[in-house]
């Protein structure tokens, strides 16, 4: 029994002493950390998806506090989390046009395949074997590189082509870095037209390689009162600057390609049905 | 202890029995920390302040506290205790006096506590029955030869980084190779016989 006194004793003693001597230690060897760090992280969503330019949350967070780094750029976190960082700070922050991704191509099922490709389920892999199994050479190959990209689950592949789910997406820009075709980009949130084509294909050679592609027959430029859609290199695209979303292209297009957000949502919720 | 002993255990301890080429303890921080050979160096320093301070206090603990009352088998928790705490004293110096060593070690340096370069040297000196002075000068000698063997590892590896070798051994395999070749060269020391 005293054998056990002993042990417990001499271990819990030592213990304390070691426990004691380093409290003191770490009083005579303090660091002296910003207080504000801790709370800037905290207001931050933790994603650490470098959409930043920073490494990781806390790298962002060290560079706001040494007021290196602009307020609003946590595109994750949004105009709310900049605000919280800017009372934490006391600054003032700036508002920020929240954007999100957008991937401009509709073919899918729509596009003529070159090939049947059977390799390596990647758009890398895929867009490197004789430059891709589609005859459009812009298309989206479907294979969900940006899928395994994105790390909020925002992106599916529906119909053979990569959609944007609007409510999950927070513009933080790994999709449109990983897409091996660059098609996929950072449109405003509240854009509700966009054009579903990158194919700087002549139009008679479109027809014949997708049912849905953009054939650069400029009756949306025509249509547009505001000047905001330009036709260059055989592709429509729209400058949101001056945008009003009031969708007359839309109506305009032959090939039906410029879309409204609620169309992908119908489509979405087709494929759910 | 004579000034002869003391040096024959200097020789033994760094070449002879090379804690990292020979006995293969501590081999953990010995790959991680040796890419850079100014981060090998302070993490040998590190060790060595950390084994020669372990090695007095277990000493002193053992002798005066676990011996006195027949606690011989608590040795293995006390001395982890020991060096946990020295070492955590160690990580708050680093952080407040160089904290880019402190960053460059990173998780290397609370990988100290359970290296069992530090443990095993607490152990050897209780089993080789050294009096104090032999345990501080063992610890600090075997430090030394941990110290060697991660720079002469740490200058292999970089320049490495220009070396023309297959690719499949890219990164940790051509390290081990690396290794292995050094502690062969080590073999080259068994020979040494000392009066000690």
């Amino acid at each position: 029994m005293l054998n056990i006194i002993y042990a417990v004793a001499t271990l819990g003693l030592l213990g304390l002493c070691f426990g004691l001597l380093l409290a003191y230690a770490s009083k005579i060897f303090a660091v002296e950390t910003d207080e504000r760090l801790p709370l800037v992280v905290e207001a931050l969503p933790g994603a650490n998806c470098g959409g930043c330019g920073y490494p990781g949350c806390s790298g962002y967070a060290a560079a706001v506090v040494k007021g290196e780094a602009p307020i609003n750029a946590c595109a994750a976190g949004g105009n709310a989390c900049a605000a919280k960082i800017a009372e934490i700070l006391g600054v003032k922050a700036e508002e920020v046009e929240p954007m999100m991704a957008c991937v401009r191509c509709r073919g899918g099922a729509n596009a003529k395949k070159k090939y049947e490709y059977m390799g390596i389920s990647d758009c890398l892999a895929a867009s490197k074997v004789a430059s891709g199994p589609l005859e459009c050479s812009y298309g989206c190959l479907g294979l969900g590189t940006c899928v395994q990209a994105c790390p909020y689950d925002a992106i599916e592949i529906v119909n053979g082509v990569a959609l944007v789910h609007a409510d999950k997406c927070v513009g933080c820009k790994k999709c449109v870095a990983a897409c091996p075709r660059h098609i996929i980009e950072l449109i405003p949130r509240n854009a509700d037209v966009r054009v579903a084509c990158s194919s700087h294909e002549k139009g008679a050679a479109l027809r014949q390689i997708c049912n849905i592609g953009c054939i650069g027959c400029k009756l949306c430029e025509k249509a547009c009162e505001f000047d905001a859609i330009h036709v260059q290199d055989n592709l429509a695209s729209i400058d949101f600057s001056k945008c009003t979303h009031c969708g007359k292209c839309a109506l305009a297009c032959p090939r039906k390609l410029i879309i409204n957000a609620s169309e992908i949502t119908s489509e979405v919720s087709q494929k759910m049905a | 202890m004579s000034l002869t002993q003391i040096f024959s255990l200097a020789i033994s301890a760094i070449l002879i029995e090379n804690f990292i080429f020979v006995k293969f303890l501590g081999c953990c921080p010995f790959l991680g920390v040796s890419k850079k050979i100014d981060t090998a160096l302070g993490m040998g320093l590190a060790v060595m302040f950390v084994m020669t301070v372990a090695s007095a206090v277990t000493y002193l603990v053992n002798t005066y506290i676990l011996m006195k009352f027949d606690l011989e088998y608590m040795q293995t928790i006390a001395f982890i205790l020991i060096i946990a705490a020295l070492v955590q004293f160690v990580e708050m110096v680093l952080m407040k006096m160089v904290p880019a060593l402190y960053q460059a070690l990173g998780i290397y340096l609370p990988l100290i506590t359970t290296n069992c370069a530090v443990l095993g040297v607490a152990i050897l000196n209780v089993e080789k029955g050294f009096n104090f002075i032999g345990a501080v000068c063992y610890g600090l000698f075997a430090a030394m030869g941990f110290t060697l063997a991660i720079v002469l590892f740490a200058s292999v590896r970089e320049r490495l980084e220009f070396a023309d070798f297959p690719k499949c051994f890219e990164g940790f395999p051509i390290a081990l190779v690396t290794a292995s070749l050094l502690a062969m060269a080590f073999m080259g020391f068994q020979g040494l016989k000392l009066p000690f």
